[in-house]
């Protein structure tokens, strides 16, 4: 999640992206030298108006002995931003809630420490739209992410939740930090249209995949994954709350798609969703249904290939026999190279001190190599990685072939066979068929009493 | 010093530890106002046509927008015989602009008329410049302002779901959002109207002339000055018929005179010269005005003999290089008559405010620029800002953002402000050299006009700036 702004945080100790936060409230703090503020100073200005800084830049000489006393409590609240990300492992200290609860609302502010997460937004919506764009055929002008369903992984104070709910796609914001949550909720409390397309909850992903085995068209892990403990785990979970390939368009109208056999799967979302196995089924299940969606699953096989082969553009199926693609998943976050260790690392916490040290940890960090092995193996297939670049001159992101800094994956879940179906998947939806097909498979059953 | 430093700053910038100028108000209570994505203030024929650019916008068809107008509703139930005594020079970006939201075709259904050269010369000396296109295309039109602005309006009655006009409702107090996000405070500009009604806005769009509302609440510093003209306006009927589609404009030391065609016999006529003598205009009667009228156009009075061989030297070596364009003074129509009660004058002045954009403000217009007449573009100025303004907005509507972040906000305020400032600078220029009949200015500008006319390439450049 802090990606961004921790690059920004390296430029900006050249420069000094320095925002004006934190003016509301003091604290006793050590200082930190005159030469970092002069520069932070600086690039401030430049930061506020790229385009008439000229007249800014008179205003700073003057205003610089006036503002440094202020500049000096601005720094100050930088530390108990260290306190802000170590709880989130821990639990929330409750005298450290009032400054969580003066930080909390930096989220918001442009020109603030979280800033070069907003200029973010610049590229990766965009980058998100027009890829979910791709899989709607028709879509409404103004709303173009409408009857979408998004999760927004690590939403944070929902620098990203908001921009897709204004594209009209519904929302799940989550985050396991409470203040955060708090945060978002309140921004978006005031505007009556986002209130009712965001919704946001605290919690993580595994309760997420629990609670509601709902499908999501795509999930967002924006500065995420270099933060979680187990990349694998989360990936898998991400793949599992998306919508699986082959769902209709138009669940009104079902027709079985030509070619296939009649089957009574075919008309539920759930049939094609080849979840991965969730770790708290019994192996008795696992072995029945496993046998059981092996037969089935032949069939279905034989369908898709069918369906691929009309699925080129060209080929145009009646609407409601069309196939959505699967899911998306976006993930943005840093690279594992020398550069973000030196940028990122040794810059930032060791030797600026803007981001706390052990934010970050260099090991923690995913090459897009490591990330597109693990989504592929978990049945998501890598569409497209670009790098991204911070300007800290400028404030804004730019494209780049370059991937060794940040970059942005965006991946699409395929078919998957090796996994078989959630037996509690299909147990909440359809029992009785179930019963009725074991009862049809001897052979299975037999295995099973052995 | 603080306190200097915090009005200049304003609320969004404050650095000092006094904060933000403006209190922040508790918005609690106020969450049943109607929170509209974008506000325009002002229903002139900037505000009416930036609204209906951004109703017209694809992006916007899911946003709110209100425009508030001062004024009653004008409904031109039928187009009059005498024409309006206010008209407007379109230039063909402007055109393109009113097109592309169906208001260009309500006004060529009305009336306009194109006009393809334009001729402007000195009254000290026979220096001239003649703007024309290659392929005689339209240079510009020159249209009734109540023609623009019925077209406007009915194009905002077709879009009235997406957006809201109010007439007679006036603003008359804007509250700002704190700069940083508080907790319980709303984050939206609050308008309060006249009657008492408040709305919440994420921008506020001041289109409101100016002296413009919005921009003294919002704490713009406005760079200003009068200059000591009034222009007086009329409507003239021609002695004969002519094509009339060359717009004339004559500088005297006193101030330009301009005479722009309305239709085969008429003119309208923009004269800027001092107050008094406007005052005198506007009251003599009507045959000593179309004397006035006519002995300005065509008097060589204030020509010296010095000023005249000078120029006919650079016009003989400007021959001898370039032999086959040799541009001869044309005389404009003679003016036989006035229209009767089409006199009226109004003060000039120069406004160009410092900032054209706040977090969510921004101005447009003469709201944010206010120019001299004499090159007709404060209406193509205002119309170039919303073409940029709405360009912003849509590509920002499209990524999802906040409509009143200043992201996006000052990428319109770096572009317009590099235009606005050249135009600004470069008109009042001209006004000051053409202002005076001392002679070393009357030298200069007489051989600097002589050279720019034959240079093609420059004029070239300088009707592509003023036609965008």
């Amino acid at each position: 999640m802090w990606g961004g702004r921790k690059l920004g945080s390296s430029g900006g100790w050249f420069l000094g992206v320095l925002g004006p936060g934190g003016r509301s409230t003091q604290a006793a703090r050590p200082l930190i030298s005159p030469a970092v503020y002069a520069k932070n100073q600086l690039s401030w200005t430049l930061q506020i108006k790229p385009g008439v800084f000229s007249e800014y830049r008179t205003m700073w000489f003057k205003s610089y002995r006036m503002t440094f006393s202020c500049l000096n409590r601005i720094k100050n609240f930088r530390y108990p931003w260290v306190k802000l990300f170590s709880t989130s492992q821990t639990t929330v200290d409750s005298g450290e809630v009032k400054t969580f609860v003066a930080l909390a609302h930096k989220w918001w502010d442009e020109q603030g420490i979280y800033g070069p997460l907003h200029s973010m937004n610049d590229l990766r919506v965009p980058f998100i739209r027009d890829n979910l764009l791709k899989t709607i055929p028709n879509h409404q002008p103004g709303k173009p992410l409408s009857g979408m369903k998004i999760l927004d992984v690590g939403c944070g104070g929902g620098l990203l939740t908001e921009p897709l709910g204004r594209l009209g796609a519904s929302v799940i914001g989550i985050d396991p930090v409470d203040e955060n949550i708090k945060t978002a909720l309140c921004h978006k409390s005031f505007d009556p249209v986002l209130d009712k397309r965001i919704e946001y909850r605290v919690c993580s992903l595994e309760e997420i995949v629990e609670e509601t085995p709902e499908t999501f068209d795509a999930v967002v892990a924006s500065e995420v994954v270099e933060h979680v403990t187990d990349l694998e785990t989360f990936l898998q979970c991400c793949c599992q709350v998306l919508k699986a390939r082959g769902h209709w368009q138009n669940h009104s109208s079902l027709q079985p798609f030509p070619g296939l056999k009649p089957c009574s799967y075919l008309s539920t979302p759930s049939s094609w969703d080849h979840r991965c196995m969730p770790p708290y089924l019994g192996n008795f299940n696992f072995i029945f249904y496993y046998f059981f969606v092996e037969t089935e699953s032949l069939d279905v096989a034989q369908a898709d290939l069918k369906i691929l082969d009309s699925r080129d553009p060209a080929a145009s199926a009646s609407p409601s026999a069309r196939l959505q693609p699967g899911g998306s998943l976006f993930i943005t976050t840093i690279n594992k190279t020398q550069l973000s260790y030196a940028l990122g690392i040794v810059f930032s916490e060791l030797i600026a001190g803007i981001v706390p040290k052990g934010t970050h940890t260099w090991e923690k960090f995913v090459s897009p190599e490591t990330l597109e092995s693990i989504l592929e193996s978990n049945g998501l297939s890598v569409q497209t990685v670009i790098g991204m670049l911070y300007n800290p001159f400028s404030g804004y992101w730019h494209w780049s072939e370059n991937t060794s800094l940040n970059y942005v994956a965006h991946s699409v879940k395929s078919r998957v066979q090796e996994y078989p179906m959630s037996a509690e998947f299909v147990l909440k939806r359809e029992t009785e068929e179930l019963q009725a097909t074991a009862c049809t498979n001897p052979a299975g059953h037999e295995e099973l009493k052995k | 010093m603080a306190a200097r430093l915090v009005r200049r700053w304003g609320a969004v910038r404050a650095a000092a530890h006094s904060g933000p100028l403006v209190p922040c108000r508790r918005w609690s209570g106020a969450s049943t106002d109607t929170v509209y994505d974008v506000v325009v203030s002002g229903g002139g024929l900037v505000g009416a046509a930036m609204a209906c650019a951004l109703g017209y916008d694809v992006h916007f068809h899911d946003k709110k927008i209100l425009l508030l107008e001062a004024g009653p509703k004008k409904v031109l139930e039928k187009l009059s015989e005498t024409y309006s005594n206010r008209v407007s020079s379109i230039s063909p970006g402007s055109a393109t602009l009113l097109s592309s939201f169906g208001a260009w075709d309500h006004i060529c259904n009305m009336r306009y008329r194109a006009f393809r050269r334009m001729q402007v010369w000195d009254a000290c000396s026979e220096a001239l410049i003649m703007f024309d296109k290659d392929n005689l295309d339209d240079m510009g039109y020159i249209v009734e302002n109540d023609v623009i602005m019925h077209a406007l309006t009915k194009q905002l009655e077709a879009v009235s779901d997406r957006v809201t006009v109010l007439y007679r409702s006036k603003a008359i107090r804007y509250t700002w959002p704190c700069p940083f996000p508080m907790a319980d405070s709303s984050p939206w500009v609050h308008i309060t109207l006249g009657d008492g009604s408040t709305f919440q806005t994420k921008l506020l769009i001041g289109a409101d002339g100016h002296n413009s509302g919005v921009r003294q609440a919002a704490g713009i510093q406005n760079v200003s000055w009068n200059y000591d003209q009034s222009a007086v306006v009329a409507t003239l009927h021609l002695s004969e018929a002519t094509e009339n589609n060359v717009a004339w404009q004559r500088f005297l030391p006193s101030g330009p005179i301009a005479l722009l065609p309305l239709s085969d016999t008429l003119s309208s006529l923009v004269w800027s010269t001092s107050h008094e003598h406007a005052a005198e205009l506007v009251s003599m009667d009507e045959e000593q005005f179309v004397d006035a009228v006519n002995s300005a156009f065509w008097s060589d009075a204030d020509h010296t003999d010095f000023i005249d061989t000078a120029g006919a030297m650079l016009q003989y070596a400007v021959g001898l290089l370039k032999p086959t364009k040799v541009s001869a003074r044309q005389l404009p129509p003679s003016v036989a008559r006035v229209d009767a009660k089409s006199r009226v004058l109004f003060p000039l002045g120069l406004g160009h405010a410092a900032e054209y954009v706040r977090p969510r403000v921004a101005l447009i217009g003469d709201a944010a620029h206010r120019v001299h007449p004499l090159a007709g573009q404060g209406v193509n100025m205002g119309f170039g800002d919303i073409s940029s303004l709405a360009h912003h907005l849509s590509t920002a509507a499209f990524n999802g953002k906040d409509l009143g972040s200043m992201s996006h906000l000052t990428g319109y305020e770096t572009d317009r402000q590099r235009h606005n400032t050249a135009l600004l600078a470069a008109i009042d220029l001209l006004k000051r050299l053409y202002s005076t009949s001392a002679t070393p200015l009357v030298l200069l500008r007489t051989w600097g006009l002589q050279a720019t006319n034959a240079v093609s390439p420059l004029k070239e450049q300088i009707m592509a700036f003023a036609s965008k």
